[in-house]
């Protein structure tokens, strides 16, 4: 027993001899910012440019986006390719469990001091965490590589206030706007409503009341009004009049209140559940035997989720339609950012032009990928040429709403910290629709998850 | 070690009246049933596995269905036609696999046989701090770590993801026990005697003795290094590095266009099959009683 | 126990010579890791976004709001209970299939299959076998529909929904994934056991369930021990079953929230500090309850 003790002491003491030199190390690497700081300034004016171009991405979504669209794009590999002698570099890295985020984390705050080869020269990011960045020093201002706002004012405004920085510029670009509405199951809308016409079935769901008299109405002919009451969330969590934080504290605002008081009633009348998006409980209402009156999407749930090419599947025999439902919202998109440090500012700035802003490119992207591209023109142009009926909607062209919708949309309430308190907040709201907790205890139970996320927040 | 003499000294019950065929057979019948229950429990995962391999995107998000589908070709050649170097993937996790099999029993073996026959100062100190050291929780230290392997350079290499499996206090535990009731002190002494070095012995005496415990653990470790995804995504980036778990979430993190379970499915069963091979031929060496008989203390 | 070899100090000498790979790696990839763990326990210290917050040295502040909560004692009995009812079924399975196994009266035909299936579902990630399951568990799955069409339950039962049937799945996930390990671990040590023992006993007239206890049990115990103190480990460090489950929230009302789920919260975050003086703390909890374990059965092991 002596003997262990004093083992025990000495490994205390080698313990207390490698501490301060530990100590040291972590701090040096959690300050390489200044450096960085300095290098942006230079590097915006161009001397002789990088050889390689590194791109951080999650999935081959825009790397198919540029090898098909980008002019002077040469494909030399599945991860790598040329634009004029310089090389681009697919780096992939999987979002589950964060590995996406925690890799950007680390290697942004560094990429001044990285060697020329190594320096990414491109991210992209999503709309849910898109501030994390675009509130820090990782990311260049689309000014500081000479584009200007002027050049993005085709866009939707938007796709640009979610990558606007507590300053007001504008620090990404998304070729997408993911505007998005109700998509109804037809045969469902001619059996509660008695007509399945677009404007129509708008009346019937024009705000949340009308939509909950729906519902009541969905119940009696045997359909549930949604698949889960997350279907809505996105909806109402779209038109807060505050963001999630202000001044570090967590406030629930009126309307999201009102999806978990909506939700509530609906889940107790059995005219919706609480299944998981994505979930087989979910999808099951592509088919017509899962009696499903709607869901809430944009145009690529419409398009590749649906199931079109699925024998027997609701959009495969064009049985949906589409309107804007009771408020405007999004859903979905992906933003290209220029990283602090890239020694490829020209190349990155054409990049970024030509996917997101020539009219050209989107009109060919939208074409042959069905995206909703980022742009009012082309958006007005695809919405009165009848060519654009869309198989799936029965031959409906739904352009014009997705246009106005996405001209509603207002994403000025966004914060930091979205991700995180929209995907507790669900999560949370889950015990109290299920029946196995109050609101105040589910509540508490967001509260705690939380600052358990962001330890610098404050709740009620 | 456990003393013969204490079965000796134990009453069995000497001369008891054989209680006849009849409750042998009703035990066997309830053997059989539990042991097919259990077998069934155990393969259907496979079954629907494998089902859901032959099914396309559409008919999967219908739901489960217990008859194959005909796309199982047509997964398997978008998936091996599609971008993700799915073979290469295969041979990195081979790779890292095997390495990680190998020094891990290899190395604990070492270490057990340094606690279990040689009597040195510490040597209880040792064996109780590396105990101690189980009880750490693997993800106690993993940011630490990856921040380490940042620093050192050793992203995208195999390094970091094989040499920590040199210390793996579970695997001593084990091959410390085993050798605790199967390693006899005076095997170790006649090798001495015939002049054999202390490496020698370790090498030609004690690892053969040692080999269905090395099976178990080698498979362990094969295993769970094989389908380990924490580690390898925060330090494999390289596409020509990464490991096939890294390629699988990869493919669940696809874009609308491409996503596609079916792919998905067909990426997990493909996957699954060098384990199962690996754990074919290992398993071997511990069901098939392949013991070194010839030396029974 | 009964070697009394005399061995020269030189040949002892041997023993550090082996231990050096072990020491090397341990030093290098987790003691220097985890001192750093230790220390930022004392220390505010985490991410905010991309903004670093700390390290200011707080003392026990940590530990004190770890400990304030009722949280750690509601997730160390979530993680005991769930341990407990994967682990019950797992030590009584595996402990019938050896004995079954081993017993020279029963002479079951097919061993060999039933040995190498037990293990397989361990072969399957821990992600895809949660997929799996929740494809046989869904409200349109084939479970539901089983009990509904024969008529068991009049309505589907959501079993993410109930603490009971969630903590259920939890123990039958693990239950699946671990006992042929654990079987594994049993018939190994049962290779080192000399058949002719059993031989001697059958002929001396004993039953199966005497060779069992008298023969089979004894000899086991090393091993036994292992197995019970590693699950026991194991049990507390219970993760990626209930998280992939339950897609980390650990509902209903955290009532599967195991200690490392927790831990993991704090460490996705990145929070140095809070994550560290949990860890110190389960290391604590896992010290003491191993220790009871190992006093308890193992006590005389290493002389």
């Amino acid at each position: 027993m002596k003997r262990q003790v004093k083992n025990i002491i000495s490994a205390a003491l080698i313990a207390a001899m490698v501490i301060p030199m530990s100590a040291c190390s972590s701090k040096d690497a959690s300050k390489p910012k200044d450096t960085g700081d300095s290098g942006k300034a230079t590097k915006t004016e161009t001397e002789a440019e990088g050889k390689v171009l590194n791109i951080q991405c999650w999935n081959e979504e825009f790397k198919s986006r540029v090898t098909d669209h980008y002019p002077g794009y040469e494909k030399t590999g599945d991860n790598s390719g040329k634009i004029g002698d310089v090389t681009v570099n697919w780096i992939i890295t999987p979002t589950k469990d964060n590995a996406y985020q925690n890799n950007l984390d680390k290697i942004l705050p560094e990429n001044a001091n990285a060697s020329a080869d190594d320096k990414v020269d491109i991210f992209l990011m999503e709309a849910d965490y898109a501030l994390k960045y675009v509130n820090s020093d990782t990311t260049m201002a689309l000014k500081d590589i000479g584009i200007s706002d002027d050049d993005l004012a085709d866009q939707f405004d938007y796709t640009k206030d979610i990558v606007k920085d507590s300053n007001g510029a504008i620090k990404g670009a998304s070729w997408q706007a993911c505007s998005a509405g109700m998509i109804y199951n037809r045969e469902a809308a001619k059996a509660v409503l008695g007509t399945d016409d677009p404007a129509k079935v708008q009346e019937a769901v024009s705000d949340w009341d009308k939509f909950n008299e729906t519902a009541a109405k969905a119940k009696e002919k045997g359909y549930k009004i949604t698949s889960t009451v997350n279907d809505t969330y996105r909806v109402y969590s779209n038109n807060v009049s505050a963001p999630w934080v202000t001044d570090n504290k967590v406030v629930v605002d009126a309307n999201i209140k009102k999806w978990v008081d909506d939700s509530k009633k609906l889940v107790d009348a059995g005219e919706t559940t609480t299944a998981d998006l994505w979930s087989d409980d979910w999808s099951k209402g592509f088919f017509p035997e899962g009696k499903v009156f709607c869901y809430f999407g944009p145009a690529w749930l419409i398009n590749f989720s649906m199931h079109a090419d699925e024998d027997g599947s609701i959009a495969n025999h064009g049985g949906w339609g589409y309107c804007n439902g009771p408020q405007s919202f999004y859903w979905g998109g992906t933003w290209i950012a220029a990283a602090t440090g890239t020694d490829n500012p020209t190349l990155v700035k054409d990049i970024i032009l030509k996917m997101t802003t020539d009219q050209t490119v989107l009109k060919d992207i939208a074409t042959k990928d069905s995206d909703c591209v980022n742009s009012k023109t082309v958006l007005s142009d695809l919405a009165n040429d009848s060519k654009f009926g869309n198989k799936i909607l029965g031959g409906q062209n739904p352009y014009k709403e997705l246009e106005a919708g996405a001209e509603k949309v207002d994403m000025s309430n966004i914060s930091n910290y979205d991700q995180g308190c929209n995907e507790e907040f669900q999560a949370a709201m889950k015990n109290y629709f299920d029946g196995n907790a109050s609101y105040e205890d589910a509540l508490s139970q967001f509260n705690t998850a939380i600052v358990e996320k962001y330890p610098d927040l404050t709740t009620d | 070690m456990i003393d013969e003499r204490d079965i000796q000294d134990k009453d069995i019950n000497l001369g008891a009246p054989n209680k006849g065929a009849a409750s042998v057979r009703v035990r066997r019948i309830v053997a059989y049933i539990v042991l097919i229950l259990l077998s069934i429990l155990c393969l259907v995962w496979f079954y629907i596995l494998f089902i859901n391999a032959t099914r396309s995107n559409g008919d999967l998000s219908r739901g489960f269905r217990a008859y194959p589908s005909d796309r199982l070709f047509v997964n398997l050649n978008n998936l091996f036609h599609g971008t993700l170097p799915v073979a290469r993937g295969m041979l990195n996790s081979l790779i890292i696999a095997a390495l990680s099999a190998v020094l891990t029993t290899y190395f604990s073996t070492m270490t057990a046989y340094a606690i279990h026959a040689y009597r040195f100062k510490c040597r209880k100190a040792i064996f109780v701090f590396i105990l101690a050291v189980m009880m750490v929780p693997t993800q106690v230290s993993a940011l630490g770590f990856q921040q380490m392997c940042h620093n050192m350079g050793l992203e995208n290499s195999y390094i970091p993801l094989v040499l920590p499996s040199v210390a793996a206090p579970v695997v001593f535990f084990y091959l410390k026990q085993y050798m605790d009731s199967n390693l006899p002190g005076e095997l170790l002494e006649a090798a001495r005697m015939d002049g054999a070095g202390e490496i020698g012995i370790f090498n030609i005496v004690v690892v053969p003795m040692m080999k269905p415990a090395i099976a178990v653990q080698a498979i362990f470790a094969f295993v769970g290094s094989w389908n380990n995804y924490f580690m390898p995504s925060l330090l494999l980036h390289k596409d020509e590095m990464k490991t096939l778990p890294i390629l699988i979430a990869q493919l669940r993190a696809a874009d609308w266009l491409k996503f596609d379970m079916g792919q998905v499915y067909a990426m997990i069963a493909f996957s699954i099959f060098p384990v199962i091979i690996v754990y074919l031929i290992l398993s071997r060496y511990i069901v098939g009683g392949v013991t070194a008989g010839s030396v029974k203390g | 126990m009964s070697r009394k070899l005399s061995h020269t100090q030189r040949v002892n000498r041997w023993g550090y010579i082996f231990l050096i790979p072990f020491l090397l790696a341990f030093v290098i990839f987790q003691l220097i890791p985890l001192i750093s763990t230790i220390y930022n326990s004392f220390f505010e210290n985490y991410m905010s976004g991309l903004t670093h917050i700390g390290p200011t040295f707080v003392g026990l502040e940590n530990y004190k709001k770890l400990l304030s909560g009722g949280e750690l004692l509601q997730y160390t009995k979530n993680t005991m209970i769930m341990w407990i009812l994967g682990f019950v079924p797992q030590i009584l399975i595996s402990l019938l299939l050896a004995a079954w196994f081993t017993d020279p009266s029963l002479r079951l035909k097919g061993q060999r299959f039933f040995k190498t299936v037990i293990y397989l579902p361990n072969l399957i990630m821990a992600s895809a076998f949660a997929m799996l399951f929740f494809t046989l568990f869904s409200n349109v799955g084939p479970v539901n529909s089983i009990l509904v069409s024969t008529g068991i339950l009049r309505h589907h039962f959501e079993f993410m929904s109930h603490v009971g049937s969630v903590r259920g799945l939890v123990a039958l996930m693990n239950f699946l994934m671990w006992f042929g390990n654990t079987t594994i671990l049993l018939m190994a040590g049962m290779m080192g056991i000399d058949t002719s023992l059993f031989e001697a006993a059958e002929v001396d007239g004993a039953t199966a369930g005497q060779i069992f206890r008298k023969i089979t049990l004894p000899l086991l115990k090393p091993i036994f021990v292992y197995v019970l103190i590693t699950s026991l480990i194991g049990g507390l460090q219970m993760f990626d079953v209930p998280q992939i489950l339950t897609n980390g929230t650990g509902d209903p009302m955290r009532s599967s929230m195991t200690l490392i789920m927790w831990l993991n919260k704090h460490l996705y975050n990145r929070n140095y500090g809070l994550a560290g003086a949990l860890s110190v703390l389960l290391l604590i909890i896992t010290g003491i309850l191993s220790l009871i374990v190992f006093k308890a059965t193992a006590a005389e092991e290493v002389d």
